[in-house]
């Protein structure tokens, strides 16, 4: 049983994860960009006397290093989700309004954060010794010593974070009419391997020594399940996180790696300075201007129009 | 409500963002009148040799579908998928968190959680999990997944003629999914079994053929521009020269067809005219290029090939040495984002040069093609032009962005600093209302027809609304823009949710102050015809 959940499932994941993320990758890849199609907002480089923000130059880049630092904005700090907006209709006024909507943007980011944190920290169980970052981030992490042992930061926030997210999506009516059941499932398997992992740290411990060396030995390639018995609640965490790998490359979840081949923001604003080719490009049907002279002649003569032929 | 619009107050009450129905994927078949665009013309489909040309309406049960209709699209859509990494991965990754729901237009306006574009694109979506991903082949709906039918195929026809392609949820969404592309490709899958409307149909038919959508023959478009030069003398005083189809001049002046057909564009091609006799500038217009607008863009990558194929032939024809484009909105995306790529490279011209500051536009460097804005601020900057701002002082003025100027370029100073140094009175309007946050006319991609004139002014609500705020609170009377469909279509807009502003471009501003040499007497009227406040005050002062 332990075989089953402890190397043979994460095997499985690790696979599926790698190998999917792969094909999607190569899928994407192979599928040709025709059009330099950035989508601009900001002025453009034009007149040297135009003078430009420095984020006008990331939200409009000039060159493939501003296109970089937009995208870095737009991964790390969710640029285009800052500008969120709501907007409502005050039927007594007659007015519909935009108000900054920024919860998004806040547990959007909240979430994403907490999980990178929370992915650093459990690199500890691959590696021995620990490299003294992950201590590092440990400490600045577990820096509230609310319970004992350490709950981290990160903890409350993800688990906050992943309700908010579930939430809105149960809550507005707007939310619950473009939300599928792949929308929820995310969340929920999230929510439950965030849940999971913190009952293991605080409720139900488990044998951290052994865990690793679990761990080390999936990694090492001789898998081995340690003598010492490794609770079924890890199980759980451990089976939740491997449906979870195995999911990734098959989902919305994939918008991770997909940002990067975003057309409209991967793409400088060169337009009019870089020739783009499209590969896939074709001669097509057009009208000469013989055939259209051909066609008016007469009338253009009449009118006094320069022509080709006399 | 096509043939009687419903008042504002009534139409607002229409609006509820808390969805009615509940169930994203059952297709929605409701088409109402005011909501929809008529099919295109068989005749017009067969002159750009169209598949299933075809006399059907939206409303029939039956849209005489080619036999094989499914099979077509969806080889349509895999051909694609690979073709375009934005559809496969805008398909791909989107997690709908939501951001881009209320930023719509069209959802703002009519409250259809459809139209929020995360919903606009899980139409497609869903039918892409079906078939063309693990997930959905094997567990169908529980994974997203959603059969092709009949019904939603009309349900694109339906959601992606209600898209304007603005892209302003891009701007807002966290991976950049761009709406556009989606309806982009949702119109081209339609297209192919032959389900398109004639808004957009017929000015590809006329514009292949004589050059411009409008179907302006040459002799005609000659007829027009003489108009055009008797309107300048008539308010200056001046015979200006319009130079049409001539070889060997520096500049080819490439400005969409409504310039010289429709109000209020005419003001600014006047504005146009009266600036480049003032500069003496050596350039020509062309009665074969006479459309820098592209409704291929709202059709197929292949039809706006077909069509923007004649500005680069026409400059090495009549060799010019680059093209000067005139105010617009698409016009700008497709000539920005697409021209190189799609009839370039254009070797045969220059780097853009002002003749008259000298100053060489490098962000034109490859394209060869220069904004008007570029080159007149560029003027302007350079103290080559006498102007008199009080000679617009009958406006208080606001500046609409259009999308694609906005959010495919980055045109956002340039306009602003000519109206600034053209007029005295401008006014912005609120801050999440403009520059790439400006919100679509509600009509661009095609959709500016009568018949779906609910929809327009559902989609211009965020529009009226903000020109309102600055009415109400600026006494703002006239609403400037470049791009043609909006100066065609937001009066439309203005009067019903705001009531009494008027329309105008930029270059209109700048005829309007623009003191000209050869001008012998005072000015007495704008390009409008209308008397000029100092005259008006004058007279007043006279009696």
């Amino acid at each position: 049983m332990s075989t089953l959940f402890g190397v043979i499932l994460p095997y499985a994941a690790i696979a599926i994860f790698i190998l999917g993320i792969l094909y999607k990758v190569v899928k994407w890849g192979r599928s040709a960009v025709p059009f330099r199609i950035p989508t601009t907002c900001a002025q453009a480089e034009t007149l040297p006397w135009i003078k430009r923000k420095p984020h006008e130059k990331l939200d409009n880049p000039s060159n493939n290093l501003a296109m970089v630092g937009r995208m870095l904005l737009e991964v790390l700090i969710f640029r285009s989700l800052w500008r969120n907006t709501r907007a409502e209709i005050k039927a007594d006024k007659q007015k519909l309004i935009y108000s900054g909507s920024k919860f998004l943007w806040l547990f959007g980011l909240l979430f994403h954060w907490s999980l990178l944190v929370i992915l650093i920290r459990h690199c500890r169980l691959f590696f021995e010794p620990v490299p003294w970052i992950l201590d590092v981030v440990e400490n600045i992490d577990g820096m509230f010593e609310i319970v004992i042992p350490t709950l981290y930061l990160t903890d409350i926030i993800i688990l906050l974070a992943v309700t908010y997210l579930f939430f809105r999506r149960v809550v507005f009516s707007q939310m619950r009419y473009i939300s599928l059941l792949a929308d929820y499932f995310a969340l929920l398997l999230i929510g439950g391997v965030a849940v999971t992992g913190v009952c293991l740290r605080i409720f139900f411990h488990t044998d951290v020594e052994a865990v690793k060396e679990l761990a080390m030995s999936v990694l090492r390639f001789s898998p081995e399940v340690p003598e010492q018995s490794i609770s079924w609640l890890f199980y759980l965490h451990l089976a939740m996180v491997c449906t979870l790998l195995a999911y990734f490359p098959f989902s919305k979840l994939m918008h991770a790696a997909g940002i990067f081949f975003s057309p409209t923001r991967n793409m400088a604003n060169t337009n009019r300075v870089k020739r783009h080719v499209n590969p896939w490009d074709y001669p097509v049907k057009v009208h000469p201007y013989h055939e259209y002279e051909e066609e008016f002649h007469d009338k253009m003569e009449q009118a006094g129009l320069p022509l080709e032929k006399e | 409500m096509s043939d009687e619009v419903t008042s504002r107050e009534e139409l607002l009450k229409t609006i509820d963002y808390v969805p009615a129905q509940q169930d994203l994927y059952k297709p929605n078949l409701e088409f109402r009148p005011g909501t929809w665009n008529y099919p295109a013309n068989p005749k017009k489909m067969e002159h750009l040799e169209l598949p299933y040309p075809r006399e059907w309406s939206p409303p029939d049960l039956d849209w005489k579908l080619p036999e094989n209709w499914k099979e077509i699209i969806l080889k349509g859509m895999e051909e694609r998928l690979n073709r375009y990494r934005s559809l496969r991965v805008y398909l791909d990754i989107c997690v709908r968190c939501g951001a881009c729901a209320d930023k719509c237009h069209f959802y703002l306006g009519s409250g259809d959680p459809k139209n929020m574009p995360v919903a606009r694109t899980e139409l497609m979506r869903s039918v892409y999990r079906r078939y063309f991903t693990v997930g959905g082949k094997l567990l169908g709906g529980a994974a997203g997944g959603r059969e092709l039918t009949e019904d939603v195929l009309k349900e694109w026809f339906y959601y992606y003629y209600q898209c304007t392609e603005c892209r302003r949820c891009s701007v807002f969404c966290p991976y950049g999914i761009d709406t556009c592309e989606i309806t982009m490709m949702g119109r081209e899958l339609l297209n192919l079994v032959g389900l398109n409307i004639n808004w957009i149909v017929e000015p590809l038919s006329n514009c292949f053929r004589t050059g411009n959508h409008l179907g302006i023959q040459p002799h005609a478009f000659a007829d027009t521009i003489e108009f055009a030069v008797e309107d300048v003398e008539d308010v200056t005083g001046i015979k200006v020269d319009a130079p049409m189809n001539r070889k060997g001049a520096e500049i080819l002046f490439v400005v969409p067809s409504a310039d010289y057909f429709a109000e209020p564009h005419w003001y600014t091609f006047l504005g146009y005219l009266m600036l480049f006799h003032e500069l003496g500038l050596d350039y020509t217009l062309s009665t074969y290029a006479s459309e820098g607008g592209n409704f291929g863009l709202f059709h197929s990558a292949e039809m706006m090939k077909r069509l923007n194929n004649k500005i680069y032939a026409e400059a090495e024809r009549l060799g010019v040495k680059w093209i000067l484009g005139g105010e617009c909105g698409h016009m700008w995306r497709v000539i920005h984002q697409y021209m190189d790529t799609i009839n370039g490279p254009a070797d045969f011209l220059e780097v853009p040069k002002s003749p008259i500051t000298g100053t060489v536009f490098e962000n034109a460097k490859a394209t060869k093609m220069t904004h008007i804005a570029e080159f007149t601020a560029d003027l302007i900057k350079n103290n080559k032009l006498k102007l008199d701002p009080s000679r617009n002082d009958q406006w208080k003025i606001t500046y609409h962005d259009s999308c694609n100027p906005a959010r495919a370029m980055g045109l956002l100073e340039e306009p602003r600093y000519i109206i600034n140094n053209v007029a005295n009175n401008f006014y912005e309007m609120p801050e999440n209302t403009i520059r790439e946050k400006t919100f679509c006319c509600g009509s661009g991609s095609g959709l500016g027809t009568d018949e779906n004139l609910e929809m327009r002014l559902r989609g211009g609500l965020p529009r009226g609304n903000a020109v309102k705020y600055v009415k109400d609170r600026y006494g703002v009377n006239i609403l400037t823009c470049m791009c043609a469909i909006d100066k065609a279509t937001l009066p439309a807009v203005c009067d019903y949710w705001a009531g009494d502003v008027a329309v105008g471009g930029i270059h209109e501003l700048v005829g309007n102050a623009l003191i000209m040499k050869d001008e012998q007497k005072p000015r007495t009227v704008d390009v409008r015809g209308d008397p000029l406040p100092s005259v008006e005050g004058s007279e007043e002062g006279d009696e």
